[in-house]
């Protein structure tokens, strides 16, 4: 995948920011994060719809992270979570939004405390208590022993 | 890419509910990606974090007017209990790279060190910012044929490292290993996660 065009200075490097209209989400704001699983939730597209929506639409035919469909369609996230964005508002793609809550850096000093949110940043959801969930994850590794 | 099919394992098992991340750290050429491809259940795939051009150093390379630069960041993916799905990120230790780090490691559960011990001071950085940003960590030394053979005691005041934090050593490119030294990291924010209840 990093084999595919130049990193900068190429047509890549512009045209996604085209696709998105110039969005890539606010520098601030908390954006989808590179582990949220999205899948297609099978509504008919439009036909008229811009091909860079369809591609991710026939991507997410299974569920995938954000990360991975930026890495499957060789689009940056920024990119990828502007689109995919559009995609859940209009009800194409659902997502499941990281679990547990992890770590949470202290904020930037220069961030004002209440700025600009990106459309849909989904709250890490609740369904595991942290060492419940910590508990899982290590059941689950020793399996793999 | 548009004939992928569930059967070619590329998509995450329909049964699972959500998905949890670690970060894997360490500078360019301690194992990362090694590890990453030795547990992941599919072949490490690669994405990019963008930092703003506040965060980068006067030697990158910035053109006028490119407010932002991007850090190539290998993932992989195991599929846990059927119904959780951890991703492990490669995030590479320089400090130019640190402004990347905030928005990986938000809501990460922890984080692997990977320390060569040919190069301890490469290190430096990585185990740093996670001590800044106070993120639980293990470190785990990647054994390479010809590293030095240094005890444990060497390696800790070496890395300068908090009596609380675990050092344990691992071949990355062996899967019992490398679970092993993720198990290790799991148990250790067990622990953490259970002091701060306490």
């Amino acid at each position: 995948m990093s084999s595919q065009g130049s990193r900068a200075g190429g047509p890549r490097a512009v045209r996604p920011y085209v696709i998105t209209g110039g969005r890539s989400g606010t520098p601030d704001a908390e954006p989808l994060p590179l582990e949220t699983l999205v899948v297609a939730s099978g509504l008919q597209l439009p036909g008229e719809l811009q091909p860079e929506y369809r591609r991710i639409v026939e991507l997410c035919q299974g569920m995938l992270s954000v990360a991975e469909v930026g890495a499957h369609l060789g689009q940056p996230p920024t990119i990828v979570r502007v689109l995919l964005c559009d995609l859940i508002e209009s009800g194409h793609i659902r997502f499941r939004p990281p679990v547990g809550l992890g770590y949470i850096p202290p904020r930037p000093h220069h961030t004002p405390p209440q700025g600009p949110v990106a459309a849909h940043p989904p709250s890490p959801q609740r369904t595991y208590d942290e060492q419940d969930l910590l508990r899982k994850v290590l059941h689950g590794l020793e399996d793999r022993i | 890419m548009a004939s992928k099919t569930a059967s070619d394992g590329v998509y995450v098992s329909s049964g699972v509910t959500g998905a949890a991340k670690i970060l894997v750290v360490g500078p360019m050429g301690v194992g990362k990606t090694t590890l990453i491809g030795t547990v992941s259940e599919i072949k490490p795939l690669s994405t990019e974090a963008v930092m703003t051009r506040a965060g980068a150093l006067a030697d990158t390379p910035v053109s006028p007017g490119k407010t932002t630069t991007t850090v190539a960041l290998d993932f992989g993916r195991i599929t846990l209990d059927g119904d959780l799905v951890l991703y492990l990120f490669g995030t590479p230790g320089q400090q130019r790279f640190l402004p990347a780090w905030r928005e990986l490691a938000r809501g990460s559960l922890g984080a692997l060190a990977l320390v060569d011990t040919r190069d301890l001071e490469a290190s430096f950085d990585s185990i740093g910012h996670l001590e800044d940003l106070d993120m639980p960590f293990t470190v785990a030394v990647n054994s390479f044929p010809d590293s030095p053979d240094h005890g444990e005691a060497e390696l800790r005041e070496a890395l300068d490292l908090l009596p609380r934090t675990p050092l344990v050593h691992c071949d990355a490119r062996e899967h019992r290993s490398s679970v092993k030294a993720l198990i290790s990291l799991i148990t250790h924010l067990i622990d953490t996660a259970s002091e701060r209840t306490r």
